[in-house]
């Protein structure tokens, strides 16, 4: 049995070092293209990354050993491919000590990581804190509408300042809403999907229990609003939705969801110009290439120039998106000089995560650790297509960092509690069913709840 | 629960495939479209970042050069330190009207994009040392186009000389030019005025190449076309017509009559001297159906020169007028609807110096890489085997008597036989204006050089023949690459 654990832990190992590949030698091509010498930081950034990749693999080893082997190092090689792109467009954006602050952030992010693997023992207990979450998750959702603190960047308001400090707060509001809906999902799933009423084939729960429903929807609304935060909104209001339906198996709450969802966007796209706008360049980005439309269409560019196997890193012109290239824009940066097949790729290894969190998710033994599993997939997935989708212009841009991927401190601190929460579910897994492989029995066993 | 959670897992799967089939489409079937859409800046940025190669004339002058711009958006311009005198060669290179001429035709190698990729090229890449072009030298001398710009100085017209042996330009001027770097600036905007500009000029049309591009009635020097055809047909030197002074076709009303109003006549040497247009128009009416054409064919008429810029094809009137003695008398002294471009003509000198066979016309020599190697080299190649060695052989003799007794004195060097025929076409609705020629070459035993000036007339009324104002500037051609050449 503890066989199983050490081999896991050793798979882990070795996708780590591939990691750890990636970001050196990344690092190495992408200076390449600017100078012939070896860069002068390299021995001292393959260092620091072992050394925190190192950190977090004894970290799982020591404290859950038995945990799923591919999260963590799919969560750092991509976060390895962003820090590439991010150092690489540091001086074309001039900004200079982008990839260094990124790597801080990772050092926190990490600390975080071990820390909830430490700090959290037993994920369930984490339930009895769900309205503290509920509490903490609308408060960071609404933290930057507070005036002083809160800040506008690039006309959305989903930033605070403290000192030096910048965060985008509902990265980490994102977190704490799925650890309450989780806990009040599984809590009220029995009560939440009797239905009392029948329309057509589909049975109808009392009117009362769509209150939750309203409420979430009306938070999104103000978030898009009053922050013109489209991604924080659509996102939140679609991990409620999802979670409300897996917890209840109701279509009433998926069908009604969207409805308000559609109604919502219809009432926004009427009232907000920021919206509407939105709207008028997703549908013909090419009618506004000189203002609101530049920077899908330079996106647009960026991934017809890169073709299938792209520039080259440091070859291309990413710099031409302009602002957040390194943030929301950065998958348009790896298309450009990675390629279609760096960007199939990267998708490869987010649906492989997608495919990996749902099927630790199916295996819990307790709705709670269930539904959390299965709602951090959800919104680290539905994040990932919500913003790929949006700078390839098949749906409308709402911006929102691609997870481990993009700059920024809040995103990698969220992203890789999350991970660290789903470790530990999966180590509880292991433990529970004994021999941890997986095998379709497994599965089957797990599916009879 | 499971159940429902299974459904979000392959929804969401779906959904990332959903987005990969977007990005395939995009990256794959859009590409080139949006890759080349005009507001995508980055294959412009990239090409202008990277060293293009220079364009130099054989005696080392730099015609073209990129100079970098270290503080600018686009990281190097290009510069034409000879301007005007070269314009209509190197031609320009401009971000809102793209390539022409040679910048056109030799992009790939002056990008470095074309060619054999070393070792070392590749070891350059892999270290960011930057692609560095190809360097384009010219078989021109700097002095024989000063010259023959000289020669042409303050008239519309064109000079193309060539080497008769190999094909290699030893000068193409057209005048007017214009100054390419003008449209090579960085401001598109800028370059469009120049552009606006340049192209509003109807009464110089600067942009024009007329050298290549334009076509000319070719007038009496025609008529060494007309001279091979008689004599490729069974006709000797020796036809002889009686002295006139005027020449009526059959089937038709209309009269020829000689320049001035003289009268010629006499053997087909007598004839050619003077310039003799009831001779030679007599002569093409009595050639066989399909002679003429055919002979102006293998010249290379009516098929686009393979120069290594853009060429028009000069032009034959329609086999069906032809059949007609009227048309044939008249297309058989260069006028109806023949048409010809300097360099065709440069082309019909250069194939009877060359024993009959017209050589490929090029004006890129060599290429060299960054480092100063020779990556390429032309080689002679003929493009049409226009006339058999004796029929040249006949018509040189013929063109020397021209230069030394006849219409193209003012052609002749000291010391030299110089072979030539002038042509004076009438040009303009009434006839009254008229385009000037001289074809030549030189020395006529040995030829080095081939010419073919054309004047445009300076207006009605100005009685501008080829003899009195293209001869001329034939001569001083000659003697500019006499001087370099040193034959």
């Amino acid at each position: 049995m503890m066989l199983t654990g050490t081999a896991r832990r050793n798979t882990e190992a070795s996708l780590l070092v591939i990691s750890l590949v990636i970001a050196v030698g990344g690092y190495w091509l992408a200076s390449l293209a600017r100078t012939p010498t070896l860069p002068a930081g390299i021995a001292l950034y393959g260092a620091i990354y072992g050394a925190i990749y190192a950190a977090a693999h004894f970290a799982v080893r020591k404290l859950a050993p038995r945990a799923d082997s591919i999260l963590l190092p799919i969560g750092l090689m991509l976060n390895a491919v962003g820090f590439v792109l991010i150092y690489r467009l540091e001086i074309p954006t001039d900004n200079r000590g982008l990839a260094a602050a990124q790597t801080q952030w990772l050092i926190v992010a990490i600390a975080a990581f071990i820390g909830v693997l430490w700090f959290v023992k037993d994920v369930r207990s984490l339930a009895r804190y769900r309205y503290t979450f509920a509490f903490a998750g609308v408060v960071l959702l609404l933290l930057p509408m507070l005036p002083l603190i809160g800040r506008e960047v690039n006309g959305a308001r989903l930033w605070i300042r403290l000192g030096p400090l910048s965060f985008q707060p509902s990265e980490l509001g994102k977190i704490a809403l799925v650890l309450f809906f989780a806990g009040y999902l599984s809590e009220r799933r029995e009560l939440l999907a009797v239905a009392t009423r029948k329309i057509g084939p589909i049975g109808v729960p009392a009117l009362r229990h769509f209150g939750p429903v309203a409420a979430a929807w009306a938070v999104s609304l103000v978030v898009m609003i009053n922050q013109k935060d489209l991604g924080s909104s659509l996102l939140f209001f679609a991990i409620f939705i999802a979670m409300l339906w897996m917890a209840t198996g109701r279509p009433i709450y998926l069908i009604s969801g969207i409805a308000m969802f559609a109604v919502g966007a219809f009432i926004a796209t009427q009232l907000f110009s920021h919206v509407q706008g939105r709207l008028l360049v997703w549908r013909d980005p090419f009618a506004y290439i000189n203002e609101r439309g530049y920077q899908v269409v330079q996106s647009l560019f960026a991934f017809a120039t890169g073709g299938a196997w792209g520039t080259g890193l440091g070859l291309g012109r990413p710099d031409l998106i302009r602002f957040s290239v390194h943030t929301d824009f950065i998958f348009s940066s790896l298309g450009e000089e990675l390629g279609l097949v760096g960007g199939a790729a990267v998708l490869t290894a987010y649906a492989l995560f997608a495919a990996k969190g749902f099927g630790i998710a199916t295996r819990c033994r307790d709705d709670f650790s269930r539904l959390l599993a299965a709602g951090l997939t959800f919104a680290i997935s539905f994040q990932t297509v919500l913003i790929v989708g949006g700078v390839t212009n098949l749906i409308p841009l709402t911006g929102v960092t691609m997870p481990f991927m993009s700059y920024g401190g809040s995103s990698l601190l969220s992203n890789f509690i999350a991970i660290a929460l789903m470790l530990r579910i999966s180590d509880e897994v292991a433990r529970a069913g004994g021999e941890a492989p997986p095998t379709e029995l497994n599965l089957a066993a797990g599916g009879g709840r | 629960m499971n159940k429902q959670i299974r459904l979000v897992a392959f929804t969401m799967l779906v959904l990332f495939g959903v987005v990969l089939a977007n990005l395939s489409w995009l990256q794959l079937v859009r590409a080139e479209e949006l890759a080349n859409h005009p507001s995508n800046t980055r294959l412009l940025l990239k090409e202008y970042a990277l060293e293009r190669g220079a364009i130099r004339s054989v005696n080392g002058d730099t015609l073209a050069i990129s100079e970098p711009t270290p503080n600018s958006e686009l990281k190097s311009i290009r510069r034409y330190p000879r301007a005007e005198l070269f314009a209509h060669l190197t031609g320009y290179y401009s971000i809102r009207y793209g390539r022409e001429r040679l910048e056109r035709s030799y992009n790939e190698e002056l990008t470095g994009e074309g060619g054999v990729v070393t070792m070392q090229d590749l070891g350059d890449r892999l270290l960011g040392k930057g692609q560095k072009g190809d360097t384009l030298v010219l078989s021109i001398d700097t002095s024989v186009q000063q010259a023959a710009d000289n020669a042409l100085a303050g008239r519309k017209g064109a000079i193309v000389a060539l080497d008769p042996t190999n094909g290699q330009i030893l000068a193409m001027v057209s005048r007017p030019s214009f100054d390419p770097n003008l449209l090579s600036q960085h401001s598109a905007q800028a370059q469009q005025d120049v552009w606006v500009r340049l192209n509003g000029d109807e009464e110089n049309r600067p942009l024009v190449h007329r050298a290549a591009r334009a076509t000319y009635p070719p007038g009496s020097t025609f008529k060494v076309i007309t001279a091979a055809a008689a004599l490729e047909n069974g006709m000797g030197p020796d036809t002889s017509y009686p002295a006139s002074n005027a020449y009526q076709p059959a089937q038709t009303n209309r009269v020829i009559r000689n320049f001035g109003g003289g009268t010629c006549g006499g053997d087909m040497r007598a004839a050619l001297r003077v310039s003799c247009n009831t001779y030679f128009s007599r002569l093409g009416a009595e050639l066989p159906a399909g002679a003429l054409e055919e002979t102006a064919a293998n010249f290379g008429f009516t098929e686009t020169p393979p120069l290594d810029i853009s060429a028009v094809a000069s032009r034959m009137p329609d086999a069906e007028d032809l059949r007609s003695p009227a048309f044939r008398a008249l297309s058989s002294i260069g006028q109806y609807s023949v048409a010809a471009t300097p360099l065709q003509m440069a082309l019909v000198a250069a194939g009877i110096a060359n024993d009959g066979r017209v050589p490929v016309p090029k004006l890129v020599k060599q290429i060299e890489d960054a480092r100063g190697a020779v990556v390429s080299q032309s080689n002679p190649e003929v493009w049409k085997e226009a006339v058999s060695a004796s029929t040249a052989e006949t018509i040189k003799e013929m063109m020397v008597d021209v230069a030394a007794n006849g219409t193209a004195r003012a052609a002749s060097l000291p010391g030299v036989e110089v072979a030539a025929k002038t042509g004076t076409a009438q040009t303009g609705e009434s006839g009254d204006d008229s385009i000037a020629w001289t074809i030549a070459f030189a020395p006529a035993d040995s030829p080095r050089i081939a010419v073919a000036v054309m004047v445009e007339g300076s207006g009605p009324g100005s009685d501008e023949t080829g003899g009195r104002v293209a001869s001329p500037m034939v001569r001083q051609v000659l003697q500019a690459h006499r001087a370099v050449a040193g034959w």
